[in-house]
Parts: structure tokens; sequence; C-alpha cells
């Protein structure tokens, strides 16, 4: 396995202090890494693309272990919803721009780690000029437009991409783009179309999971570092914590893999929302007709207006908080409960923050009913704008 | 989710996914191809590198892995 030189080779150091001996002294008395290898942590420049769940084990354990410089993507704000698991960030920190709750915490565990903040969302613009200075990128981003960009750029640069991912109670880990090795889109072509797979926010998390999956691409980055060791490329280590199983397949190379195959067609960056299907900011005026504002919605309830308030979100999330008039339908029951809906009366449809009754709302337009409207921002608006003792989860 | 079936690669799916138009719809499109956001191993092989899709001879004894993209990590 080969190893990674500074892009900067003059300010490379060449000793460790007393107080770094003392620190990472059990580190030295392993022969597989001694005082040779504790150097190589100590120059070593890692990436973060995401300071939250998976970010947060990957920073806390890399500074402890003495790399020497972390370089922190993130834009994002510490809400009280992330405590759960981005144990970087404490309770104090709510409301506090995670990079910076991060590089207080990584401080205070070990004050020689430099870190490089990059309070920006990654881009096609900025992503090569930011990646370029570093020799690792572990990827612990939440969306897929993100997660390709990572990995394009990543392989334009000739950076291993240590990549970890999770989703309820499973995680996925390997090492991308590594010399040689098979890439995200060898593994996943394309993505899938926006909506279809739930994100964390939308299907949960269980909270322990992302340090165990952070933990393991932080020890495929130290690995990388000190040029140990069997490392995850070509290979995806798929993780079960209810099963509490490990899983491995074999990762190949797609010869017609577009960035790293034979016959490449992507020699530079894209557009990734456009490549993922996310739809542009600005919202259709044909959605904005369909919508309605939920203090509107509160006015027609309070007016007595015979209206039909459905709630398409899962029975978990009603009890944890709902409308007292809403009705429970969740989306995935609502084609074989259209009987239940009066045709007749005015249906206004609400999930946690509108994606999902968007699609309930298609759904009965397509069905024939008509005034259908879609209470935008769902039930987290609701509680913003009609009645704050609503929790937001 | 590892069905053991008796079957070439293709039948085992279309028994998993009868009569669940919505698992079916998640995991092929409607021309019935495999979508590319969804993978299929038999045992650690991913079947796109085995043979041509949904045609790759499956024993009793082997097990068909479906593995989906998932995406989370910062939120």
């Amino acid at each position: 396995m080969s190893t990674f030189a500074a892009p900067n080779a003059t300010s490379r150091a060449t000793a460790l202090t007393k107080e770094e001996i003392e620190r990472y002294s059990r580190h030295l008395i392993l022969p597989e890494v001694g005082v040779e290898g504790q150097l190589k942590l100590k120059n070593a420049r890692v990436l973060l693309v995401g300071a939250g769940g998976l970010g947060a084990p990957l920073a806390l354990y890399l500074s402890a272990a003495g790399v020497g410089t972390l370089g922190l993507v993130d834009f994002d704000v510490v809400e009280r919803s992330n405590l759960q698991r981005q144990v970087i960030h404490g309770t104090g920190d709510i409301g506090r721009k995670k990079i910076e709750s991060a590089a207080a915490s990584i401080a205070a565990i070990n004050p020689n780690v430099r870190v490089e903040r990059h309070e920006l969302a990654l881009s096609s613009e900025n992503a090569l000029d930011i990646i370029k200075n570093y020799e690792i990128v572990a990827d612990g981003t939440d969306n897929f437009p993100t997660r390709y960009l990572v990995n394009d750029a990543c392989v334009l640069l000739g950076k291993p991409n240590v990549y970890g991912s999770i989703f309820r109670f499973e995680g996925q880990a390997s090492v991308f783009a590594a010399a040689d090795a098979p890439c995200y889109r060898c593994l996943y072509p394309e993505p899938p179309p926006p909506g279809l797979v739930p994100s964390c926010a939308e299907g949960g998390v269980l909270g322990i999971l992302p340090g165990v999956v952070g933990l393991i691409q932080a020890t495929e980055v130290v690995k990388l570092i000190l040029g140990l060791g069997e490392s995850l490329q070509g290979r995806l280590l798929l993780y079960d914590a209810l099963a509490m199983r490990f899983r491995e397949l074999k990762l190949r190379k797609d010869p017609d893999c577009p960035i790293c195959g034979t016959h490449r067609t992507i020699t530079k960056l894209i557009d990734y929302n456009q490549f993922c299907g996310v739809p542009q900011a600005s919202a259709t005026p044909a959605t904005i007709a369909g919508e309605i504002d939920p203090v509107a919605v509160k006015a027609r309830l309070d007016s007595g207006e015979d209206l039909q308030l459905i709630d398409v979100r899962e029975p978990q999330e009603y009890q944890i908080c709902h409308i007292p008039q809403a009705r429970l339908i969740p989306l995935g029951e609502l084609p074989k409960r259209l009987h239940e809906l009066d045709r007749s009366r005015p249906i206004v449809v609400h999930c946690k923050t509108g994606g999902r009754s968007a699609k309930a709302a298609d759904l009965l337009r397509q069905n024939g009913f008509t005034g259908v409207l879609n209470m935008t921002g769902g039930i987290l608006a609701w509680s913003d704008k009609v009645d704050p003792a609503v929790p937001k989860y | 989710m590892a069905p053991r079936l008796k079957s070439i690669v293709g039948e085992a799916l279309a028994a998993l996914t009868k009569g669940f138009a919505a698992l079916r719809s998640h995991l092929s499109n409607d021309k019935g191809q495999l979508r590319s956001f969804v993978n299929v191993y038999l045992n650690d092989d991913d079947i796109r590198r085995l043979d041509e899709r949904g045609k790759t001879a499956v024993a009793s004894s082997d097990t068909l892995s479906i593995v989906p993209s998932i995406v989370g990590g910062c939120q």
C-alpha cells in the first residue's frame, strides 16, 4: 500500500515533542506505528466532509490519534436533534456553528491538531480547490449530490475517498478512488430519484450507528496514513446493528464507469443537483398554487369550515405530536384508503416538512380529487407559525 | 434480505416481489430492469459483474442480497 506525502513537504515535522511522546506513548510502543508512524500521522492532512453523525467520531478519534491537520467542511448549525448522535457537539453548543463547536472539541482533546475551517457547502466550483490540499478525504455527508461530487473530485485528483453511509440500523463503508480502486460510481452508477430513499431526518437513525461506521472510516484513514494492513478498497463492508453482523461484498472497478473506466466521459465536475434530479430552489407557480400556509389552515379550521385535514406521516410521528383536527393516513396506506376521504369536501394534507404531503396531494389529484392543498412546511411550520407548544423533532 | 431460492436470479427476484408491487417498483424500472441504485449480490459477488442481469444461476445454498444505496451521515 502506498502512503501519502503532504502537499507542503517543507513544513513536515521530523520530531515529536516531549508532550507528544507522552500523549502518543501507546502508539509509539506499537512496532507497526512507532515514532515514524506517529510522525506520518502528525504530517497528515485529512479532509472531513460534514461535521455531523459520521464526522463527529472521525474528528474526535483522528484528533486524539494525532492526525496533524484536519480540514472540516460544514455550514450547518448545531440543533438539539443532532445531539442524540453527533457527540462532538454538546448541549451548550445548540445554535452554534458546527464547525466552531467541532473545532473547540478537537482543541480540547488535542491542541496539537490544526483545524482548517471550510464553512461552506462543497460545490463543483470549490471542491477541487479544497480537496487538492488534502491527502485523504472522509465523506460523511447526507445527500446524493454531495456524495457524487466528493467521489468525482477524489477520482479526478487521485485522492482516496473513505466512504461511510448510514440509514436507520444499517451502515456501509468502503475506500473508493485510491490507486486503481473502484469508485462510488462503480458501486452505484446513478442515484435514486429524489424522494425515493428517505434521509436520516425522514427515516430516523439509531444514535449509536454513526459512531460505529464513523470509526470504521477513521480506522481506514489511519491505516492509509500509516500504510498498514488491508484497506477496504475493492470491498463494501455492510453493518447490520440489529443482527450485529458485518458482511463484506466484492467491489470491482466498472470498465464502463464514466469517470474511472476505460472510456471516460466525465473529465471535470458536473452539475450534481441536475445529475441527481434535485429540483432547483425556485418553486414553480404550479406548486405554489397547490399549497396553503399553516396560518391559513388554522384560520379555515377556526372558521368552522368542513375541512379534511389529513396527516400522511407515520404512526410513531403522529404519537410525537399532531394537530388535533388531523386524521392520520400514512402516505404508504393512502392508495388503499382513498375511499375513506370525502370527495365533496376540501382536503388539506400535511406531513413533517411538506415533502411527503406533496406526493400525497399529487396522488389525490391523480385520483380525481379536487380542491387538494398541501400545507407548506408541514407540522414543523405549524409549530413555528401557529402553535409553538407542538414539539419539533 | 436474503431469500434462498432454487432459481435463476431474475426468477428469484420475481418470486420475492410477486404480490408486492411497491417493492417491485423500488427494485426495477418499467422495463423490468434492475434499477441502477439497487445492487444485487449472489453471495459476495455483484450480479452485474457475473453475468447478464438476472440470468445468473442460483443454487439453494446461495444467498441473494439486495443492497440499495443509502446516503445518511450528517444531518
